[in-house]
């Protein structure tokens, strides 16, 4: 390409790499909180308890249809007008590992509906208790249906994180947008920005299908 | 301040802005749609570089950040000589986007047509593209609306992105009145109020409302 410098490319490059791992921190955080809230948000609405059920459910629809980059500066700056100062990496993680937590518990919840009530019905019979249940009988034969969605939702929140940089969290765009503006050159750090996700996200959605493919193996479900 | 007098002196800009997300949305899914049916039909082409090209453009845009490609399209492409005003820029990015989402979508709801629909057309010789255009696509689009409806929202969600190069949409004003006043959890809350209403009570009745029409018009209903 015509105005491409190699030189520069190759002077700000540790710098992306190092960001990088900030990113995939950021999104190992993320992922990590939504994983357990997804989980609590999908069995709060399986409670007979209906009030929960209705409030946790809207919950969950207010969350995903609403932008995730108004709830990140929702959750940093909201909290300083009621004397609570977040630092931008505590407020990224909180408003990112909550929005996907709700993906993730419609994901849960998908599974936990495709396991037959016969399941549930045979348990109860053997007298299994209600932990016995979830662990022993239920979570494993709902755990496939749900890995191609938690596989997606990986790297969706992957691909999210440069929302981050709206706070301030020092990740790749963030540095991409700080080289831009001390150099005035877009050219190259945007571009690398882009072959970097592209070189994470495409081999790990690779990854994600051949592990889903050997669980399920593993679970003698094909 | 309280929050009847806040409505009442910033309503007007929340009005202002939610009319650009809208506007934005709606020339997005445009823009997404006829990408997304360009780029499913070329991924089932049985000419190998048709396929590869939109195999690849499906691959880019489905792997990298819509901000990334936002601020690519923004600031990198100028330098190639395409310079696009921001408000543009915005809803190209986003349409971009969500057509490559959309192409998936496509590509897998043709395949879920019968294959004897297929034959049955071929059977009654009709060409190529009749075969399409009137079996099988219509059958694919009653197929496809559903998850099409889950997409629109992420794309009204995405255009909230589109603050971020300031074309002073919902997200845009929120911040401008965040930064004036100090008020955020009524300026944030107010904005996420408004996009949830839009998605919630106005995509979503508007796809259930899309899916009984041509259920209908199917001879499905």
């Amino acid at each position: 390409m015509f105005d491409w410098r190699w030189d520069f490319t190759f002077e700000i490059l540790p710098r992306l790499l190092w960001a990088t791992v900030n990113t995939l921190m950021a999104a190992g955080i993320g992922y990590a909180i939504a994983v357990v809230l997804g989980l609590v948000l999908a069995l709060a609405q399986r409670t007979s308890f209906k009030p929960l059920t209705y409030a946790v459910r809207e919950l969950v629809e207010f969350i995903r249809s609403t932008p995730l980059v108004l709830q990140i500066f929702f959750v940093f700056y909201v909290g300083p007008q009621f004397g609570i100062r977040l630092a931008p990496w505590t407020a990224g993680m909180i408003a990112i590992g909550l929005h996907y937590a709700s993906y993730l518990s419609e994901v849960y919840r998908g599974g936990l509906e495709s396991v037959p009530k016969g399941q549930w019905e045979a348990s109860l019979a053997l007298n299994l208790s209600p932990a016995r249940t979830y662990f022993r009988i239920i979570i494993p034969q709902a755990l496939p249906p749900s890995l191609a969605g938690m596989g997606n939702y990986l790297v969706g929140i992957f691909k999210d994180t440069p929302m981050l940089s709206v706070i301030g969290v020092a990740e790749l765009m963030h540095t991409a947008n700080a080289i831009g503006s001390e150099s005035y050159r877009f050219l190259e750090p945007y571009t690398l920005v882009g072959v970097i996700f592209l070189a994470i996200s495409l081999p790990t959605a690779a990854l994600i299908r051949v592990f889903e493919a050997w669980v399920r193996r593993q679970l003698g479900m094909n | 301040m309280s929050y009847f007098e806040f409505l009442a002196e910033y309503g007007p800009r929340f009005v202002d802005g939610a009319a650009v997300t809208a506007l934005q949305t709606v020339l997005a899914a445009v823009l997404a749609i006829a990408i997304a049916v360009a780029m499913g039909l070329m991924r089932l082409s049985r000419n190998v570089p048709v396929r590869w090209f939109a195999t690849v453009y499906v691959e880019i845009f489905r792997g990298t950040s819509l901000l990334v490609q936002l601020y690519w399209i923004f600031f990198v492409l100028p330098l190639f000589g395409i310079t696009m005003e921001k408000f543009t820029a915005g809803f190209v990015a986003v349409g971009m986007n969500l057509g490559a989402y959309g192409a998936e979508l496509v590509r897998g709801a043709i395949l879920s047509v019968p294959k004897g629909q297929w034959e049955a057309a071929l059977a009654l010789n009709m060409s190529p593209a009749k075969r399409m255009v009137r079996v099988i696509f219509p059958q694919a689009f009653l197929a496809m609306l559903p998850p099409w409806g889950n997409l629109l929202i992420e794309l009204l969600k995405g255009t909230a992105l589109v603050s971020l190069i300031s074309v002073a949409d919902l997200m845009f004003e929120a911040k401008q009145i965040n930064s004036t006043t100090f008020l955020s959890a009524q300026a944030f809350g107010t904005a996420l109020v408004i996009y949830y209403v839009m998605s919630r009570f106005l995509i979503t009745p508007f796809m259930r409302w899309l899916e009984r029409v041509m259920a209908r018009k199917m001879g499905r209903a």
